[in-house]
């Protein structure tokens, strides 16, 4: 796929935004300085950013409880979301919701979700509600490899083909759920498979090559705004980190960590870039540095924040 | 006033706020060709047609889901569960989702979403289309639960629901559907966390909602006969609680029945009841009195359906207990 040197350097940039987030997000629960859990995007990078570059500024999107590469990518404020995962008064949510419900419906992010496949119905709504209002915004509904086996997935992908919603189904098929594994979880391991049953097409792209995704993404993005209904595009990644803090990954090898540690999507990303001559070597370090110096800015300001006010408790509840 | 049935005004609501405002769409099983179950929604797809009156799959969890990012994008969805009973398939999203979202996201998003359902026994049709389940729904903060036991009621509260910018879990009563009562011709709304005094009295409170109101007015006719004056309470919302009409009235009469048909154990009835004695204990000359539910499925034998539930006749009873 054919870029341009801006094109680059921002997705590059984002990239870099969500593992130095996410590297960061780990050291500071080493530290006990964020208490709780948080589900690290870490290695799916080049999902979040290939898929959501692809969308106009006005589309939709739902996320995952591994939202916070979805968040970074629809435009997040790195502060207001490390803010929230801190549980702080500047949080993007108030620190009301923290790292599994970062949202931002200014900006088209309808929120990460503490259940799995419990975006879906979100999703398919706000699809539905685009299609009453007869606009030409779309949705892309993530969701992991984990959500295909909740009943709500199915409802969803019936109701969305019948009536010919605009959202795009984007599995990130991390290949784990949790500790189980994709081919121990699904009768039938090829995801997209399963979207004959509903009558839409799919496709499947290696979810760790930025301009892959890009490229598949911004042709079914186009489907789905056409009017034509819904599609199913699964995108194959890995996590780098556990599925949370306390995970050992004793459910996977070392040698299946490493392979994909090869394939690193920013690296390869990098690498692809200087060859192209996109970025100069010296613009990549740049970048990076650029971007260091960023999320030590929003862990600061994080930080620093003060928790809400007590008065808070009760407030946001009702309308 | 003209009399109009319990059904027709909440047709009627419907039909009002979809002509006021283009916003307002309907959506749920069978509710289009066939005019739902019980019929509330009759004649409204001839009117506005299927891209706002829709028919869905059979998908519960969708419906409601679907429901919230409709209302999210600014819509107000009026979404229907043919049964109360079938809530358990939309839980997730209900209690999860549909209820906490604004408070998660810090009260940056409203959610006008209306969730109309019914419930309550009284047509012999066994354990899986005959319950109370009120008291699930009023353990979940985020949203309110609404329960009409008149035709005026169901109507003004229909419209009031429709008009919010929370989410209202609308639950009818199947027995009420075809009951008649007095409704003003024209535009009026009721207000939802509002209990109304439907009867004076000044011997003991009945507190009730939904079909045991229509039982409790009936009772209060019985005792009235025998010199015992009741006053009926009719709660309407059951989240939030409208305790201070509650205790105005207990503060007066100092007897205090609670009549609800959901089962007794943690019932509404306990909350009500135990807001009582931390309100307007000092007030009571009696211990609070609950007739409930019995704790058991319900029963399909028309007399063990019959004796799983409150009736005028146990109401009657309890009062005498209470004021002996």
């Amino acid at each position: 796929m054919e870029i341009t040197k801006d094109q680059a350097r921002f997705l590059l940039k984002q990239m870099m935004e969500i593992r130095y987030f996410e590297d960061k997000i780990m050291e500071l629960l080493s530290k006990n300085i964020a208490e709780g859990g948080s589900h690290l995007y870490a290695g799916m990078e080049a999902v979040a950013v290939g898929v959501i570059s692809s969308l106009l500024p006005d589309d939709y999107i739902v996320s995952t409880h591994r939202g916070h590469g979805h968040a970074i990518a629809k435009d997040g404020d790195l502060k207001a979301l490390m803010a929230e995962i801190l549980g702080k008064k500047t949080g993007v949510c108030k620190g009301k919701g923290g790292s599994l419900h970062l949202a931002d419906l200014n900006k088209g992010n309808l929120g990460a979700n503490g259940i799995v496949g419990g975006g879906l119905g979100i999703a398919t709504g706000a699809g539905l509600a685009i299609k009453l209002k007869n606009r030409s915004q779309i949705v892309v509904s993530f969701f992991g490899d984990g959500a295909v086996n909740n009943g709500i997935w199915h409802e969803c992908l019936n109701m969305a083909a019948l009536w010919k919603l605009p959202v795009l189904y984007l599995c990130e098929n991390n290949l784990y759920a949790m500790s189980v594994s994709v081919s121990r979880a699904s009768c039938v391991p090829q995801l997209e498979k399963r979207a004959a049953g509903y009558g839409i097409p799919s496709d499947c792209v290696d979810g760790m090559d930025v301009l892959a995704v890009k490229e598949a993404a911004t042709k079914w993005i186009e489907y789905v705004r056409s009017g034509s209904g819904p599609c199913l595009l699964v995108c194959n990644t890995y996590r780098y980190y556990g599925h949370s803090r306390s995970d050992p990954r004793v459910y996977r090898t070392k040698e299946e960590e490493k392979r994909y540690r090869e394939m690193d999507a920013i690296e390869t990303f990098a690498k692809k870039c200087v060859k192209n001559g996109w970025l100069s070597e010296k613009e990549v370090q740049e970048l990076d540095a650029f971007v260091r110096n960023e999320i030590e800015e929003a862990t600061d300001f994080a930080i620093k924040s003060p928790l809400p006010d007590p008065s808070e408790l009760y407030t946001d509840l009702y309308a | 006033m003209r009399e109009i049935t319990y059904r027709q005004a909440l047709n009627e609501a419907l039909d009002e706020e979809m002509a006021r405002d283009p916003d307002v769409f309907l959506m749920g099983e069978d509710i289009a060709i066939y005019g739902g179950a019980y019929g509330v929604t009759m004649d409204l797809l001839k009117k506005y047609g299927e891209r706002r009156v829709i028919d869905t799959p059979i998908s519960e969890a969708a419906i409601v889901g679907s429901g919230l990012g409709a209302a999210l994008l600014g819509m107000r969805p009026v979404v229907e569960i043919m049964y109360v009973d079938f809530i358990g398939l939309a839980m997730d999203q209900l209690n999860n989702q549909v209820a906490k979202i604004r408070y998660m996201f810090g009260g940056k998003c409203t959610v006008p979403l209306t969730i109309r359902t019914e419930g309550g026994a009284g047509r012999t049709l066994g354990a899986h289309h005959s319950q109370s389940l009120e008291a699930w729904l009023m353990h979940i903060p985020g949203i309110k639960v609404v329960m009409p036991g008149t035709p005026a009621d169901a109507k003004g509260l229909l419209k009031s629901a429709i008009r919010e910018d929370n989410p209202i879990m609308f639950i009818e009563h199947k027995m009420l559907y075809n009951l008649k009562g007095p409704v003003p011709d024209g535009e009026y709304l009721i207000p939802i966390g509002k209990a109304d005094v439907k009867k004076e009295g000044k011997d003991v409170t009945l507190i009730s909602y939904s079909r045991m109101l229509q039982f409790s007015l009936e009772a209060a006719k019985v005792l009235e006969k025998d010199g015992i004056s009741a006053e009926v309470v009719d709660m309407r919302t059951l989240l939030p609680l409208d305790m201070e009409t509650v205790c105005a009235s207990v503060r007066k009469t100092n007897r205090a029945v609670i009549v609800e048909e959901d089962t007794k154990t943690a019932g509404a009835g306990a909350e009500i009841g135990m807001r009582i004695i931390e309100e307007a204990f000092d007030h009571l000359d009696a211990p609070v009195l609950r007739i409930a539910g019995a704790d058991v499925p319900m029963p399909k034998a028309p007399n063990l359906e019959k004796l799983a539930i409150p009736s005028v006749e146990s109401i009657v009873k309890g009062v005498r207990e209470v004021l002996a």
